[in-house]
């Protein structure tokens, strides 16, 4: 006997990410799920993020004080939540014990520890693979792809898949550009022949630059989540 | 990476769907994998035989249907498939592509006694 089936084989994962999505609306949340591969820059760009964002104006701070929890995915160790908690942002570690991405699933267990009340933006930090993670939705408004220029401008061609699925792309370590053969041309280029919708910044975590426009960005986006709900 | 839970939840699937239909056993699974999905074939064809063992599909084949990536331009209509990932319309150079084939992952069909 034939039987015709046609489910979804990750529907268990997107109807999950469909509840949290529900949650981070409830609470106005502006939601990043950060893709990158191993060493490209998530945690570096999390806590130079967060220092600028979450800045008083009465410090300095340019984006007026906006409260900011992460999420941090990995294999094994604590090693980037204990980088992030030194920023003073409100963050949970979820170990994978293996698993190469983090699914819907993960993340709203670990909101059972992790109040969302006060908080503008949650990043989430994928476990560190480009291929993977792209597949798995958690239920975030965008995901930003990182890629530091010491891996090569072939990425995009190579890893097709997230750089459709991302609504951003970040290139980072553009100091080093002097030192490598990499062109940022040619990423910018193919990255939007797979998505034109892209919003490209380049950054470098290490000298600074760049991560102003990135920062007015994501306040921009928090804004636009915050006057919807 | 991942195939091996993927392939736990195909099995998943199919057994949920023959003990609907009150079947003893799983002949034939049809898979329905699109370019894009970000799947490996091979990878998923060696992690269904090692899961199936003491399942009721333990002794079923697995048929792929693997589907091409294929495009539909936002502004001129023309339907066409995508190569090298360039999502652009070879019929009007526009750019705003809808992806309507590529990134199936999902079980159609089975074969039960």
């Amino acid at each position: 006997m034939k039987i015709k089936v046609v489910s979804n084989i990750l529907k268990a994962n997107d109807s999950i990410a469909e509840e949290n999505r529900g949650l981070f609306k409830e609470n106005g949340l502006f939601v990043i799920n950060l893709i990158s591969s191993p060493g490209a820059g998530k945690t570096s760009l999390l806590e130079k993020t967060i220092l600028l964002l979450s800045s008083p104006p009465s410090k300095g701070g340019k984006w007026g004080g906006i409260s900011i929890g992460v999420i941090e995915g990995d294999i094994a160790t604590t090693r980037d939540a204990e980088r992030i908690e030194k920023t003073g942002a409100r963050v949970i570690q979820i170990n994978t014990n293996g698993a190469c991405h983090l699914d819907s699933n993960m993340i709203r267990t670990s909101l059972r520890d992790f109040p969302l009340n006060g908080l503008d933006i949650l990043f989430i930090e994928n476990v560190g693979n480009l291929v993977c993670p792209a597949n798995f939705n958690l239920g975030e408004d965008a995901k930003a792809v990182i890629l530091s220029i010491t891996e090569g401008d072939d990425k995009p061609k190579k890893y097709p898949g997230i750089f459709r699925e991302a609504k951003v792309l970040i290139i980072n370590k553009t100091d080093l550009l002097p030192y490598t053969d990499c062109s940022i041309d040619k990423i910018k280029k193919e990255s939007l022949e797979i998505n034109p919708d892209l919003n490209i910044f380049e950054v470098s975590c290490r000298s600074g630059e760049g991560l102003d426009r990135w920062c007015n960005w994501v306040k921009g986006k928090t804004r636009e989540e915050q006057k919807l709900n | 990476m991942h195939e091996l839970s993927i392939v736990q939840n195909i099995l998943d699937i199919a057994e949920s769907e023959a003990r609907k239909n009150n079947a003893k056993k799983i002949i034939k699974i049809g898979l329905k994998i699109g370019e894009m999905s970000g799947v490996v074939i091979d990878s998923i064809i060696f992690c269904f035989e090692t899961l199936k063992t003491n399942t009721i599909a333990r002794d079923a084949e697995l048929l792929i249907d693997h589907i091409p990536l294929a495009g539909k331009c936002k502004n001129c209509g023309s339907n066409f498939q995508i190569n090298n990932y360039i999502f652009k319309c070879n019929t009007c150079n526009n750019n705003d592509i809808e992806i309507i084939s590529g990134r199936e992952l999902f079980v159609d069909e089975l074969e039960v006694e």
